[in-house]
């Protein structure tokens, strides 16, 4: 088989003959873009000598929107809701990068307990991605069961997200400086008890899936990737600790109050699909951890700096205050003029290294926010982890991947 | 935040590079050092396999456009440590006629992010394997996130129920579009003549030129 695949490429599309003289042909097949198990609009060409994949060509930029463009075109302020909009299955983690990433250039530092409500709701958008992460995996590998118990609690996880910001998923509430609100009273205990119960949730997710014949056939040894693979490609997250690489930006280079709490690092032996799926069981019980101790934490206080010139300030005393008044004015006109200078700040998103690479010159618009999306390099790795594996492989190791087209096409 | 990069690696940085190194500055803690295009190669292996650097991973490329530079754009490749915790960019300037050396036999994952480098500022890189244009349309033509392509864009495209089929058409834009100069006129506007303003610059009559 090898020799005709070898031969195939060295003729191109041209009919060859294998050893016991059957003539066959490459066959090429488009994988997408509407398809169910694509995770979106993805497209892939795929070069299939029989059940096996060749070579696999994903064509992406069908959700391109143009994002980093449009961010030119707007103030700090205004740029936030677009990246609620990248991967919208973790819209908070991706504030959080832009906003740290403004925070830098303005030099100022949100209060403690802004800090410690950015923590808690990081990692309940990493539980509600997760969630949706495996058990849609699940899905595509023929299992109906893990999305319906899965996506009970990631409603449940939404309504926080309502109470908090009054939209389920476009949360637009992490701001440079801070947060949008404070939580609303008995939040906290809501959250406490949901936190509570999550963690039978998740062994009886992994009930059904963990020891399940099926899906481990379709997940163990399958899109295997070898720790130095793993790093040359550019992987991050998740995908890099299932290879065996124990880092964490959350402990590595720790933003916000990550650097007090207390919590583990789970990192996969084997690299495959199996791997990531437990790698990912795993860090849903270790953000519960990180949750309660933020809950248990949390000090009282102010929810964005004390600055009139980055902040608005309170509606009641805008109402009152001509100088308020005059602030609440420029900051949503105007906005803030934000000094010259670059950095790139990147966070731990469900999905892997999120970065902001953000140049400013000085104006109130970014003059360029280029985005860099973790899915965008696992996606590239298709290729090397579908080679060699049959095509119902290639719908295993997409799953896998939690790509999410809103962050890759941006 | 991240890590503050550590003067003793700065110095390291530098002292590996020596000749190669045009600009090495510090900026919020993190680390920029210029090199010329033609040496990317060299100056990513070297930092890839120095011992004393480990740069495991490129985790992004990405281009910025300056049109006002006789060299417009800048093509930035960020750098990280896994083994070693740390983390640095490295930016070379480039035109659009001149090519930058592709790192793909350095990094297999610059693939894609030279691809969209390439197809949103039109930086070309020789030697890519496969530059492609990646996220925008099939045939499109133009670099978008240029400074001088419309926020608007050329063309758009609709669904002509009698061809059956979608077509481009010249962008209509039903209202102007508009941009708001935010330069504060007490800040910017030093050294320019406002009309009806001569005299606040006019020397008085009394103090003729002789």
């Amino acid at each position: 088989m090898t020799d005709a695949v070898t031969k195939a490429e060295s003729l191109g599309d041209l009919p060859v003959e294998d050893k016991i003289g059957m003539r066959i042909t490459p066959f090429t097949m488009n994988f997408g873009p509407q398809h169910p198990a694509a995770h979106g609009v993805l497209r892939l060409v795929m070069e299939m000598d029989g059940e096996i994949v060749d070579r696999c060509d994903p064509h992406i930029g069908l959700l391109h929107r143009g994002t980093e463009k449009l961010i030119e075109y707007k103030t700090y302020l205004q740029a936030v809701p677009y990246f609620d909009r990248l991967d919208y299955v973790s819209p908070m983690c991706e504030e959080h990068a832009f906003a740290l990433g403004v925070e830098t250039l303005l030099k100022i530092t949100p209060p403690p307990r802004a800090q410690y409500i950015r923590v808690l709701f990081s990692e309940l958008t990493r539980i509600l991605n997760h969630l949706l992460n495996v058990t849609t995996f699940a899905l595509d590998l023929g299992a109906t069961t893990p999305p319906m118990w899965g996506f009970e609690e990631r409603e449940r996880g939404m309504e926080f997200y309502e109470r908090v910001s009054g939209a389920r998923m476009h949360a637009n509430y992490f701001r440079p400086g801070g947060v949008h609100a404070d939580m609303p009273a008995g939040l906290a205990d809501d959250i406490y008890s949901w936190i509570d119960h999550l963690p039978s949730v998740i062994d009886d997710l992994e009930s059904l899936l963990s020891e399940n014949r099926i899906f481990k056939q379709r997940t163990v040894d399958v899109g295997n990737v070898s720790r130095q693979d793993a790093l040359a490609l550019g992987f991050t997250g998740p995908m890099l600790r299932a290879s065996g690489v124990a880092w964490d930006l959350r402990k590595a280079q720790p933003y916000d109050v990550y650097d007090q709490m207390e919590f583990d690092i789970p990192v996969g032996l084997t690299g495959d699909c199996y791997a990531r799926y437990l790698v990912r069981i795993e860090e849903m019980r270790q953000s519960i951890r990180i949750m309660r101790q933020c809950l248990d934490k949390m000090p009282d206080g102010p929810i964005k700096v004390d600055d009139r010139k980055v902040s608005p300030p309170p509606r009641a005393e805008m109402k009152r205050n001509m100088e308020s008044l005059i602030h609440h004015f420029k900051l949503y006109t105007e906005g803030y003029h934000v000094p010259a200078g670059e950095t790139y700040t990147a966070v731990e998103s469900p999905k892997g290294e999120f970065g902001v690479y953000l140049v400013s010159d000085g104006s109130n618009k970014p003059y360029r926010c280029h985005i860099h999306a973790a899915g965008f390099a696992h996606l590239q790795a298709m290729d090397f982890m579908s080679k060699g594996y049959m095509l119902a492989d290639a719908v295993a190791i997409i799953g896998s991947l939690d790509i999410v087209f809103g962050e890759i096409d941006r | 935040m991240s890590l503050s990069a550590n003067p003793e690696f700065i110095e390291a940085v530098n002292a590996a590079l020596q000749a190669d190194v045009l600009a090495s500055v510090v900026e919020h803690g993190q680390l920029i050092v210029t090199v010329p295009a033609a040496r990317i190669v060299p100056v990513l292996t070297c930092l890839r396999d120095g011992p004393q650097f480990l740069f495991e991973q490129l985790i992004d490329v990405c281009g910025v456009d300056y049109p006002e530079r006789a060299q417009r754009f800048e093509v930035v490749y960020t750098l990280l440590s896994v083994s070693l915790n740390h983390r640095v960019r490295v930016k070379v300037a480039t035109d659009e006629d001149t090519p930058v050396p592709s790192v793909v036999e350095v990094y297999p994952s610059a693939n894609w992010f030279e691809r969209e480098t390439w197809d949103l500022y039109g930086v070309f890189f020789s030697d890519h394997p496969d530059l492609r244009r990646i996220l925008t349309d099939y045939g499109f033509d133009g670099h978008p996130l240029r400074k001088d392509f419309p926020l608007t864009g050329y063309v758009e495209l609709r669904y002509d129920p009698d061809q059956r089929r979608v077509v481009y058409e010249p962008v209509k834009l039903t209202q102007d579009f508009r941009t708001f100069d935010f330069a504060s006129p007490w800040e910017a506007i030093t050294d320019i003549q406002l009309p009806g303003d001569e005299k606040a610059t006019k020397p008085p009559y009394w103090e003729k030129p002789i």
